[in-house]
């Protein structure tokens, strides 16, 4: 996809720069959210990576680069989505165990990937959440321009 | 009494206090009637067995009406300009003197420092990879027995983003400026 906007933005030293950057940090903060439950981090850490990887991207091309490739509405729906998802994973616990929130999954063997229960669907869920959530208040926070009102 | 008839009682305030915060016109009454229900909150938190929490959501409770009033209905208050006497200097010194002075025999009785009165954090550290099967055991408190704290944290980040949403959108501008 090309770049519609190439005068926003920050210099072109720059844009190089984060075309070999935000792609490691957007991983780095998927990393962390799988492996939540074996290192140090989660899904709150790890959606905070995700957001500050699209806030490095506004930050050096401008917003409307951005906003050509991602759809704010997705997004807002995304986030609102992972929300329901939380709270329905804590019904099918009430539902299969008896307590909200309950573990309804195996806790399987420790110190492998696949361990713990709900613990690793809990972390997806919350990046989601996190991430969408914290990359839309920067968003509106940014685009805010108080002669317009 | 028992502590049951206690919380409902609580609660049932709680409850009418809400409802009249919403539906008093005026502001002044509406901001005064949400600290009303935040202090029955933190009573509720007392009865519970939860000293530490209700003190904290007894500050924060005044702190936010305090924030409130000055925010909302500020034009409405008259408010006495500050002038230091020498009366009201020596009374301030002796109240934070006497408070110095207790607070020494309060600190005396706290638990010695790496020795909790509560010992829940020793059976996470023993269980928690057994019981949850998560190697991080930070996360297994905050997503297993701390789940519905995590809950509410994610709450209350989306009433963040709700209402950043709503303050910093145009269509609200727009309309308060056509007026």
């Amino acid at each position: 996809m090309q770049n519609n906007f190439p005068n926003e933005g920050m210099s072109v030293i720059v844009k190089t720069i984060t075309r070999f950057t935000v792609w490691l940090i957007f991983l780095y903060g998927l990393y962390i959210v799988i492996h939540g439950h074996l290192s140090p981090g989660g899904g709150f850490a790890g959606g905070v990576i995700v957001a500050l990887s699209y806030v490095h991207l506004t930050l050096a091309y401008g917003k409307n680069f951005v906003l050509d490739r991602i759809n704010k509405f997705a997004m807002n729906s995304l986030e609102a989505i992972a929300a329901i998802l939380i709270v329905l994973t804590g019904i099918v616990g009430l539902w299969l165990v008896g307590r909200f929130l309950a573990n309804f999954l195996g806790i399987g063997t420790l110190y492998t990937l696949l361990s713990a229960g709900y613990i690793p669907i809990l972390n997806i869920f919350i990046c989601v959440k996190v991430g969408m959530g914290l990359y839309l208040v920067f968003y509106y926070l940014a685009s805010f321009k108080p002669q317009e009102g | 009494m028992p502590v049951d008839i206690w919380l409902y009682f609580i609660l049932g305030f709680m409850i009418i206090g809400s409802i009249a915060s919403l539906e008093i016109k005026n502001i002044l009454s509406s901001i005064i009637t949400i600290g009303v229900v935040g202090l029955g909150l933190s009573l509720a938190f007392l009865f519970l067995g939860a000293p530490d929490l209700a003190l904290v959501q007894f500050v924060f409770e005044i702190l936010c009406v305090i924030i409130l009033i000055r925010a909302f209905a500020k034009r409405s208050i008259e408010v006495r300009a500050l002038r230091r006497d020498v009366p009201e200097t020596i009374v301030a010194i002796i109240i934070l003197l006497s408070i110095f002075v207790l607070s020494i025999f309060a600190l005396a009785d706290l638990p010695s420092f790496g020795k909790p009165i509560v010992r829940v954090a020793e059976r996470y550290l023993a269980n928690a990879g057994a019981e949850t099967g998560s190697q991080n055991i930070v996360t297994s408190v905050i997503l297993n027995y701390r789940i519905y704290d995590t809950l509410g944290e994610v709450t209350v980040l989306f009433t963040a983003i709700l209402g950043s949403f709503t303050v910093l959108r145009k269509l609200g501008r727009k309309k308060r400026h056509a007026e």
